[in-house]
């Protein structure tokens, strides 16, 4: 059987999301590099795949999907082995699925552009987009950290794809100087440290190629 | 048993997406109304219902949720599952890939060009032409994708009108008021799409509490 392809930078946020999926469920995958430097998103056999141009994009079989969120609920639909990821009922779940996709990822994700993948490409943090961004996601952990002081994960007792949605970005961001972000917030801190020690997601980071640090 | 309860106000395209929902599964509900100017939004026991401070807020039985996206699958999940795929795990993914191209492709530029060109002159400032330029752009590109898409099937996600086409209805019902609408009206398919989804009864029934000012009165 063709294993399952994953097509994107490995060190992509939105890429790693599937890959912190795929590896919840133990399922095997290949990533194919889709340099976004070079222009690759926007060629004809890329945009075959994703018409949109955005990374990533997933081959299962005869499936195609893009859009990572899409994809991450297939992944947790389809494949029954491995935690429950979409438990049924589910409302709750919806609800902080969402809360990832429009209030957390809207500031995290310029933030973590501007600190970490920026300079990778040798430009430098806009100071002025880091502390809109920066202030903004503070008043959103701020509804998290009482929303966690009285659920052990997000949608309840149990991990499920509303946490993981959020790890990649939460990964990045922990390696940037606005890590103190979640670092000084008692139940969120914990949180991240909970669902950042599950081997699985040890193993997506180690994948992840990191330039070593300054 | 209790009706479901709409907080908010239905000028606002998240509520209007939560309302139609409603109506697209004949679901009797209450629509609680609120007031933005008076800052309802803002006061304890609403953000005892969504800290996040926004509406809608959805009650239904013992759940209360926020999140206009995730309303709308609570509701037709329960109501009528056949608007999100059904039990079919390929039509389903499909839709929910659609709904994200509709939440981070779609909405934020046409979200942009709405408070621009809508927005922004009601609340008595003038539209960012920068902002508009850039957005009217990504949403040509964007809107060129489901040109082609809707060439190959006769809704987004396949050949069955799904919550993906209904839930672009609440922003592209104030976007296809703007100067703007031309885009739109330049893809045959795209227009055509859009003509479908509006005359829906329970598109037009929500139509009917979403005036193209807000609800705001103009200034003689």
């Amino acid at each position: 059987m063709a294993p399952r392809k994953l097509y994107g930078m490995p060190l992509s946020p939105n890429v790693v999301r599937v890959a912190a999926a795929l590896n919840e469920k133990g399922l095997d995958f290949e990533i194919v590099p889709v340099d976004l430097r070079t222009g690759a998103h926007k060629q004809p056999e890329f945009l075959a795949l994703n018409p949109f141009g955005q990374i990533p994009a997933l081959q299962d079989g005869d499936e195609v999907l893009y859009e990572s969120r899409a994809i991450n609920r297939y992944i947790a639909t389809k494949y029954t082995e491995g935690p429950e990821l979409l438990p049924t009922p589910s409302a709750k779940l919806e609800v902080w699925l969402e809360v990832e996709s429009h209030h957390f990822y809207p500031h995290v994700s310029p933030l973590v552009f501007q600190l970490l993948i920026k300079p990778m490409l040798g430009g430098a943090a806009d100071p002025v987009v880091v502390d809109k961004h920066a202030h903004e996601l503070a008043r959103v952990l701020d509804v998290y950290e009482t929303h966690l002081a009285q659920n052990k994960y997000l949608a309840g007792d149990a991990f499920t794809l509303a946490d993981l949605n959020h790890m990649s970005y939460l990964f990045c961001l922990s390696k940037t100087p606005k890590a103190d972000l979640v670092a000084s917030r008692p139940h969120v801190k914990a949180w991240w440290d909970d669902i950042s020690a599950r081997p699985a997601f040890q193993k997506t980071v180690a994948a992840i190629p990191f330039p070593p640090s300054a | 048993m209790a009706p479901v309860k709409v907080y908010g106000w239905a000028v606002s395209p998240f509520v209007a997406r939560a309302l139609l929902c409603l109506e697209e599964a004949g679901v009797e509900y209450e629509l609680v109304p609120m007031s933005r100017a008076a800052g309802d939004h803002r006061r304890p026991e609403h953000l005892a219902r969504n800290p996040f401070g926004q509406v809608p807020v959805l009650e239904d039985g013992g759940l209360t949720l926020f999140e206009s996206r995730a309303i709308a699958r609570h509701v037709l999940r329960k109501y009528k599952p056949e608007l999100l795929g059904g039990g079919d795990l390929a039509a389903s993914a499909t839709v929910d890939v659609w709904l994200e191209v509709e939440a981070h492709q779609h909405h934020p530029a046409a979200g942009a060009v709405v408070k621009e060109c809508v927005v922004s002159p009601l609340l008595g400032g003038a539209p960012d032409q920068a902002v508009v330029g850039e957005n009217v752009e990504k949403l040509r590109k964007v809107l060129e994708v489901y040109e082609a898409r809707l060439g190959q099937s006769r809704y987004l996600a396949g050949d069955l009108v799904s919550l993906a086409d209904l839930s672009h209805f609440p922003i592209m019902r104030y976007f296809m008021d703007t100067e703007h609408a031309a885009l739109v009206e330049a893809l045959p398919r795209v227009k055509a799409w859009w003509e479908e989804l509006a005359a829906r009864p329970a598109a037009r029934k929500v139509a009917e509490l979403m005036p193209p000012n807000f609800g705001f009165s103009k200034k003689p």
